[in-house]
């Protein structure tokens, strides 16, 4: 069954492709922060924050919403994009990102921008509080359902896999985690630093329901997490393959472009690549 | 002399007083406050019994967690969990929660601003037995520097009650540190607590030294109080349990009307409670300070008096600092 229309494929895809732009505005304007992750998750966010979660934009805490918590700060400006683009807060203040007295600070701050869910920055401690909603949401009886953004990278800490190991025990089936596998990190790619895989295997070995696919496909990133929904008694880890800069050729798969914003004069050939991806 | 209005115990200089550790005052706190408010939640890691924690887990199973030996993930839960509208507590030994969690608890507690409290126990050199890797001694300076956070240090179980009920009910991130061993329940019921409020319990007509003390020793403060008066000196005995924020109207009449001040506490002096103290009174009522507590050292196996002597951190290491103190004012 799809769930999914193709016009609403379309859509998404260019709302990804605004995203994307300004995404390089904002990191731009800043001089500083991360490209590759917030233009890999682009499309996972898009399809987020306009077709997957029950929220509400000029509400943004609504009890009832769905939360969605990003464990891996560093690629908030993908995040700020996507709300600024989904209603949260204008476009145009995406600029402010990383100024002083900005509510867009460098890594998120829950109390500074509502709809956030959480501070992150520090890897690896979003998957607990992700699991410590979804535990919460159950003991109330609540139907809202806890979503977390994680990285490859981060599976590094310990802290995953004491919430990894909390999540499987307590069976929560209304919490689905969503992991950025671009395979870099800071110092090269994930494989050389530190050897995650085999990945789905250790999450199939903690009890979660797993499920693979290309984290740039809008129907399989909806699909996931359809079939996330329908499982019961696991919480599911929707491994997205995706690649790291996504829509820029020089940034794809390049793990220097991890934390370093483009420059202003590579802005315009970048936006014009994004737009020409896009056609595709 | 003792200050009636602190309504302290009738038994209280009597070999009848009450002992009973601090700990038992969260395991009381967190039932009563559970009856009074189903959003209070209770998270273990692996360490029920020892925390009291287990009496919660009796009365409300269904509010209660367990993370397993996972101090960082006893942290971030509870964020999670406060930031759905949860109260929290978390206990596990201070060594481990605040000492090994410490950026968990940073984050995604104080930065995110949500009402976890953290309950450090087994503080001090009063653990005893167990030695130095399990005697917590630089969590107070580690939670009073975060922004954000109230730092309670509970003198008895009692107050360890009043205090775990307080802090329920704050709505703030919160620090509140308990003890192994027993102490002597000095307070009553009827003792009043606020959380950011300090209380003369013994205050005669006129001090020539302040102590100002927080926590395991507060009795130990009162036990010198007593000997010194006896020998002629009169000093005031002020119970701060809150760390953070200080009661600084309290604490600089005292100060101003002793001209000189000894803190007491039962940690590191680099940071702690006197550290606290010795920052409000050199900014605004600079006099003679002592300070009595770890003076830059672990601690060791031994039984719990024996170390609190052997540190100095007893009755008689009071009388010795109020000496000193007294020596250098009148210099």
């Amino acid at each position: 069954m799809k769930h999914i229309t193709d016009a609403q494929i379309a859509t998404l895809e260019d709302k990804a492709r605004e995203i994307r732009e300004t995404i390089i505005h904002m990191l731009v304007a800043a001089k500083s922060g991360h490209t590759a992750g917030p233009l890999g998750m682009a499309d996972i966010f898009t399809a987020f924050y306009f077709h997957i979660l029950n929220h509400d934009p000029k509400n943004p805490d609504w009890e009832e919403r769905d939360r969605l918590v990003l464990s891996n700060g560093h690629i908030t400006p993908v995040r700020y994009a996507a709300m600024a683009h989904a209603g949260y807060f204008p476009v145009e203040e995406c600029l402010t990102l990383r100024k002083l007295g900005s509510r867009l600070q460098g890594h998120p701050e829950r109390d500074m921008l509502p709809g956030l869910e959480t501070t992150s920055g520090p890897l690896g401690s979003g998957l607990s509080q992700a699991a410590g909603m979804a535990y919460a949401a159950r003991m109330d009886g609540k139907k809202w359902r806890t979503y977390c953004a994680v990285s490859d990278g981060e599976q590094q800490e310990g802290n995953i896999w004491e919430g990894v190991m909390f999540a499987g025990k307590n069976k929560l089936h209304n919490l689905t985690a969503i992991m950025d596998r671009n395979n870099i990190q800071i110092e090269g790619m994930t494989e050389d630093v530190m050897p995650l895989e085999p990945l789905a295997d250790k999450y199939r070995a903690f009890n979660w329901h797993v499920i693979e696919i290309d984290g740039h496909n809008m129907e399989e990133i909806v699909s996931a997490v359809e079939e996330a929904k329908a499982i019961y008694e696991k919480p599911t880890m929707i491994l997205a393959h995706t690649i790291p800069g996504k829509g820029v050729k020089e940034i794809e798969f390049d793990y220097h472009w991890h934390g370093n914003p483009p420059k202003p004069e590579q802005e315009e050939s970048f936006i014009a690549q994004i737009r020409e991806a896009a056609k595709k | 002399m003792l200050n009636n209005d602190a309504k302290l115990s009738e038994k209280i200089f009597t070999d009848a007083i009450e002992k009973a550790p601090t700990r038992d005052g969260l395991g009381k706190g967190t039932v009563e406050a559970g009856k009074a408010d189903r959003e209070v939640v209770v998270l273990s890691a692996d360490l029920g019994d020892s925390t009291r924690t287990a009496w919660f887990q009796k009365e409300f199973p269904e509010r209660f967690v367990e993370v397993g030996v996972a101090e960082q993930n006893l942290a971030t839960v509870a964020a999670g969990m406060a930031a759905v509208g949860k109260i929290p507590f978390i206990a596990s030994y201070a060594a481990f929660s605040p000492g090994r969690n410490y950026e968990q608890i940073r984050t995604t507690i104080a930065l995110n601003n949500v009402p976890v409290k953290v309950c450090g126990m087994h503080a001090g050199v009063s653990v005893g037995p167990d030695g130095a890797t399990h005697q917590m001694l630089e969590d107070v300076a580690m939670m009073r520097a975060l922004p954000n956070m109230i730092v309670v240090v509970p003198g008895d179980a009692e107050e360890g009650r009043k205090a775990t009920i307080a802090a329920a009910k704050n709505g703030k991130p919160t620090y509140l540190r308990f003890g192994r061993d027993k102490v002597a329940t000095f307070t009553s019921a009827e003792t009043p607590f606020e959380i950011g409020k300090a209380y003369y319990l013994w205050k005669p007509e006129k001090s020539d030294v302040a102590i100002i003390a927080a926590g395991h020793l507060v009795y130990e403060a009162l036990l010198a109080a007593k000997a010194l008066e006896a020998a002629g000196v009169k000093v005031s005995v002020i119970n701060s349990h809150t760390v953070k924020p200080l009661d600084e109207k309290t604490i600089l009449e005292a100060v101003q009307e002793a001209g000189a001040v000894v803190t007491v506490e039962e940690h590191q002096i680099a940071g702690g409670f006197g550290s606290a103290v010795a920052e409000l009174l050199a900014q605004k009522h600079p006099v003679p300070m002592e300070f009595v507590g770890m003076q830059n050292a672990f601690g060791q196996s031994g039984e719990p008096q024996e170390l609190l002597h052997h540190y100095g951190l007893d009755a008689i290491g009071i009388q010795k600092a109020v000496e000193k103190v007294l020596a250098r004012k009148t210099k």
